[in-house]
């Protein structure tokens, strides 16, 4: 469904955007990351309802209904099998997963896994704030071993944090970046590029949570944008990957792997039929 | 909040150019002050809200100011993300993370400020990297014209009382666990 880049852009941002006001605590870095996906689909030119945007749970799983494209807001952890199941039987549209760190790689961490590994192609866009932030301030995967504010963990988990990038290379996702959400023009063209790279693409989004993370304000001066283009080499990426201290930001690795869309012949002859397998 | 800011890295070579910037960056700022005012709806505080919804319609008169000027122009078409804005925000489309759902009208004047001191310095440095007489003028005349918002801004911002520290309390934090 993407429309080849200088074909003359018909959408605005604002034509993605829902009439649900988002109910984020002000200073929320997902309001930005919201903004940038609408930018990003405004610029990919296909219509809102071409565009399906899957969730879990967590704040930043409220994001379908916030946007005009079709929505599915799951169960926790559960967002990548719902989009493949979407991808698998509707290959014609964009679809983009979106969802937090702790959704993605705890609860949905072996999804995470299984949906680099498959490559079908879509978009998992992951707002990292290294907290729980719905359930008020839990340590996540993502957290520092250090954090001592998580009323589960006094003292600090003393856990290494995962890696979300290294293992979705070492997974076999096919495109990788890092973006900060003080920047949502920068943003926004990582998604779009995200949208058009085949198979299943990669965005960890720094996004602070200000009630629960307040020192996240400052990631936005912290943020250095990567001195080198994205690789296509995998060892070259994970080398990359595991040096950079989390601070990088832009396209860190474009993969040349195909995506992976099998052809499915339906079995359903028809609704009815369909309707008879879940009556009760 | 820093009030620096950076024109684009190359220089601007027309008016057409420089509208095409203008523009993005009144446009961005009313969309921004748009959200903060249903943000500050969203958590109860009208006050403010409305605040950000009189910013947003007077950023929105400086749109019509600058599609006036565009009149008869070509203006060229730039993607978002190809506006060589410094740190890569529009001056007065950045600082969202500076909201909180206690701030009081002095912390939103204080905000929209902090957007026009970065659109002053950011026309003064095309005014200063101008190669073209035309692009000189007009950049000078956007520096004074964001000079004058600044000024009715401090102005305005001297009817409200600075808030005291410790404005950010909450007697009923969202923070606590129940």
């Amino acid at each position: 469904m993407n429309a080849e880049p200088g074909m003359g852009c018909n959408f605005k941002a604002a034509d993605f955007r829902s009439d649900y006001k988002p109910v984020w605590c002000p200073g929320c870095g997902d309001f930005t990351v919201l903004l940038s996906i609408t930018k990003a689909l405004a610029e990919i030119n296909t219509a809102p309802e071409d565009t399906v945007v899957v969730s879990g749970i967590g704040c930043s799983s409220r994001i379908p209904a916030y946007t005009n494209c079709y929505g599915f807001h799951g169960v926790h952890g559960r967002a990548l099998p719902l989009a493949t199941g979407i991808k698998l039987t509707r290959p014609e549209l964009n679809v983009l997963v979106a969802g937090g760190d702790g959704d993605g790689y705890s609860i949905g961490g072996n999804h995470f896994l299984h949906a680099s590994r498959r490559n079908l192609d879509m978009t998992y866009i992951v707002m990292d704030n290294q907290v729980y932030g719905m359930t008020k301030g839990q340590a996540s995967p993502t957290t520092d071993p250090n954090w001592e504010k998580g009323k589960l963990t006094p003292g600090g988990t003393g856990i290494n944090p995962f890696q979300p990038l290294v293992i979705a290379l070492a997974s076999g996702a096919n495109f990788i970046a890092r973006s900060s959400s003080s920047d949502s023009n920068g943003t926004a063209r990582i998604i779009m590029e995200a949208v058009r790279h085949p198979g299943f693409s990669m965005v960890q989004i720094l996004s602070p949570c200000v009630t629960f993370r307040p020192e996240q304000r400052e990631w936005k001066n912290m943020f250095i944008p990567a001195p080198m283009e994205a690789t296509s080499d995998p060892a070259q990426a994970a080398r990359r990957l595991l040096t950079d201290e989390g601070l990088y930001t832009g396209i860190l690795y474009r993969g040349d792997r195909p995506a992976y869309q099998p052809k499915l012949e339906s079995s359903i002859d028809d609704i009815a039929e369909l309707d008879e397998e879940f009556s009760l | 909040m820093s009030d620096s800011s950076k024109g684009p890295q190359r220089t601007i070579g027309s008016t057409e150019e420089l509208l095409a910037y203008s523009l993005a960056l009144e446009t961005e700022a009313v969309e921004r002050f748009n959200d903060l005012a249903d943000q500050m709806e969203m958590h109860h505080n009208y006050e403010v809200a409305d605040l950000f919804r009189k910013l947003a319609k007077i950023e929105g008169l400086h749109i019509d100011n600058v599609n006036k000027a565009s009149e008869g122009k070509q203006l060229p078409s730039l993607l978002a993300w190809e506006f060589e804005w410094d740190g890569g925000e529009s001056p007065e489309g950045g600082a969202m993370e500076d909201a909180h759902y206690l701030m009081q009208p002095w912390h939103a004047i204080e905000l929209a400020m902090h957007g026009e001191r970065r659109a002053v310095a950011f026309f003064r440095h095309v005014a200063d990297t101008a190669e073209d007489d035309k692009v000189l003028k007009m950049a000078l005349e956007l520096v004074e014209e964001e000079e004058e918002h600044v000024a009715l801004l401090q102005e305005w911002q001297e009817r409200f009382p600075k808030p005291d520290e410790g404005w950010d309390e909450d007697l009923d934090p969202p923070t606590i666990l129940e």
